[in-house]
């Protein structure tokens, strides 16, 4: 009886799993399977002509460049903000301070907020300040969206840096504000496994970016431009009832998945690469 | 003199920076309170009661009834959750418990992989396999139509989402419980299911609870896939075959648009607060309670 109830379960386990893991490799077949006939060298060098819209000549270039825009402005951005955060967390303040767990957990919470609220709040400043839908104004939102996670990465690796190496640079009479350098040394990684994650979640971000960053046909030069987005581009050529264009859709879908899981596997091999050298 | 000035210089960056993370920190504040100011409009004129559980949706009329928006997140979060917390909790104690090393590195990767695609793609996936599968085979078996569009495919599309989530936080919690306690089930004569089932689990429960919790806070807000697979139609679901409307969806389908409308922006925002309060709540009391397992165990 106990046998049977234990390998019943075991079953069910490994079942589980492969569901699990089946259903990322179903996403990435699909995809690729519904992505790949519609995929051609003008969806990625040109932007849309006329006629585009029902089917005709172009590509998605102007919505590649305005969501790399955006991605690299607010994952930089982001970081500008972050790091004096992770920084005064793990350097100024003791071990087990009031202010720095109470500093962690609104970020944990922060994390979870979804990104159609960083959409409206971002949309509710941009019409304060008198802003129209902008690759500015997606900036602003997606910033708010991804400073948790920056912050949340950046501080798990800074945490485990070992505590005499900051003491022996107190020790030769260094400050703290020398001592920096030390702590980004030894979490450089992680900075930059931080830089990547944000830039992915950024650049997959639909519902942050729909109100305040716009769209357009044209590329976008400057900040004050409209920026088409990836997935506000998937969005609407989806909802289009001509085949081309919902094909389009796949595509474009295509080259968002391959994007992202870029960023991913990289981030992945960055922090198993390097994190076996730090001391 | 130079020593001094180190010592200033370190002294300023110090303020500087504990002014910004105090900041920072008020951001959630800052924006419940642009939330709740853009949306008092709505709050003084409509009664609390009445736009909570009114289905009147009509903003040309100024009657807003956030009822059925209300029910259609809810079913589909709820679906959301009933397939992934079984699901993740098999694999997550396969994974920690079961798996041989080797295989561990091969799940756990995918897992996170998992964690990085954008809604979008959830959304597109969702319309090529879910609804059609809807709507052909799983459909026909219950009701005598559906086009597919329903809280049931929404369900799927984000059980699958928020699987990442609730596993590494599962792992988590499961790394906690000592394994002398585990031991000491196994030399007893216990079975490894056994074991999992009396020492794990029960362990692990609080932790297991602020996981779904998370997961359900997640799913809640999530916008742009659910948008695409749900139908958008504004009425209580009455079955998993049904379309519903959940709030994000009402929020990204029209806000922008319709500011023209007296009493509609407020309204829109007003669901935006619905979604920050509710998730800020769920946010806030799990992340306390894992961070407390953390520290206990750590």
């Amino acid at each position: 009886m106990r046998k049977l109830e234990e390998n019943i379960f075991k079953i069910l386990m490994i079942i589980a799993s492969a569901l699990v893991v089946g259903s990322f490799f179903l996403i990435v077949f699909t995809i690729v399977k519904k992505g790949l006939p519609a995929m051609n060298l003008d969806m990625i060098t040109k932007t849309p002509e006329r006629g585009f819209y029902i089917g005709k000549e172009g590509g998605i270039l102007n919505v590649i460049i305005g969501s790399l825009y955006l991605a690299l402005g607010s994952s930089l951005l982001a970081l500008l903000v972050s790091l004096p955060i992770v920084i005064y967390i793990n350097l100024y303040l003791k071990t087990g301070s009031w202010l720095g767990s109470v500093t962690r957990l609104s970020y944990d919470v922060l994390f979870g907020i979804p990104s159609i609220v960083y959409g409206a709040f971002g949309f509710t400043i941009m019409i304060y300040f008198g802003l129209k839908a902008s690759l500015l104004g997606g900036i602003i939102a997606v910033t708010l969206l991804v400073i948790p996670i920056m912050i949340r990465t950046m501080d798990e690796v800074m945490r485990t840096v070992p505590k005499e190496l900051l003491d022996a640079s107190y020790t030769l009479g260094a400050t703290r504000l020398e001592t920096v350098k030390i702590l980004l040394r030894q979490s450089a990684v992680g900075i930059l496994t931080a830089i990547l994650l944000s830039f992915g979640r950024a650049i997959g971000d639909a519902a942050s970016v729909m109100f305040t960053a716009g769209f357009s046909d044209n590329i976008t030069t400057s900040l004050t431009d409209p920026a088409p987005t990836l997935p506000l581009a998937i969005f609407f050529q989806l909802s289009s009832p001509i085949e081309e264009v919902q094909a389009r859709a796949y595509a474009s879908a295509l080259v968002l998945t391959i994007i992202v899981l870029l960023i991913s596997i990289s981030a992945r091999i960055l922090t198993k690469r390097f994190s076996k050298n730090k001391i | 003199m130079s020593v001094s000035l180190r010592i200033i210089k370190d002294k300023i960056a110090g303020r500087t920076m504990l002014v910004l993370t105090v900041l920072s920190v008020l951001l959630a504040v800052l924006i419940g309170a642009g939330l709740y100011l853009r949306s008092a409009p709505l709050l003084e004129s409509h009664s609390i009661w009445k736009l909570l559980f009114s289905s009147e949706w009509k903003p040309m009329k100024g009657e807003f009834g956030f009822f059925p928006y209300i029910m259609g997140t809810l079913w589909v979060t709820a679906i959301a959750i009933l397939i992934a917390l079984p699901l993740c909790l098999l694999c997550g104690i396969y994974i920690h418990e079961y798996a041989h090393h080797r295989i561990q590195k091969v799940i756990v990767p995918f897992v996170d992989l998992l964690s990085g695609i954008p809604p979008v793609v959830f959304g597109v996936w969702g319309v090529l396999v879910i609804v059609p599968l809807i709507a052909d085979h799983i459909a026909p078996h219950f009701v005598e139509f559906s086009t597919g569009y329903s809280v049931l495919a929404g369900g799927i599309v984000l059980a699958i989402m928020i699987f990442p989530l609730i596993i590494s936080i599962l792992l988590e919690v499961f790394g906690t419980v000592p394994k002398e306690l585990k031991d000491a089930s196994l030399s007893l004569g216990a079975t490894q299911w056994q074991t999992v089932k009396h020492v794990l689990l029960k362990r692990s429960l609080p932790g297991i609870i602020a996981a779904a919790v998370l997961a359900i806070s997640r799913a809640f807000g999530e916008t742009i896939a659910v948008l695409m697979v749900c139908g958008n139609v504004a009425d209580v679901p009455h079955s998993i075959f049904d379309a519903g409307y959940p709030l994000p969806a009402l929020i990204a389908n029209n806000y922008g648009e319709m500011l023209s409308v007296p009493m509609y922006d407020s309204a829109l925002l007003f669901s935006a607060l619905i979604l920050f309060v509710i998730i800020f709540l769920f946010n806030a009391v799990s992340r306390y309670v894992l961070s407390r397992i953390e520290k206990k165990y750590a």
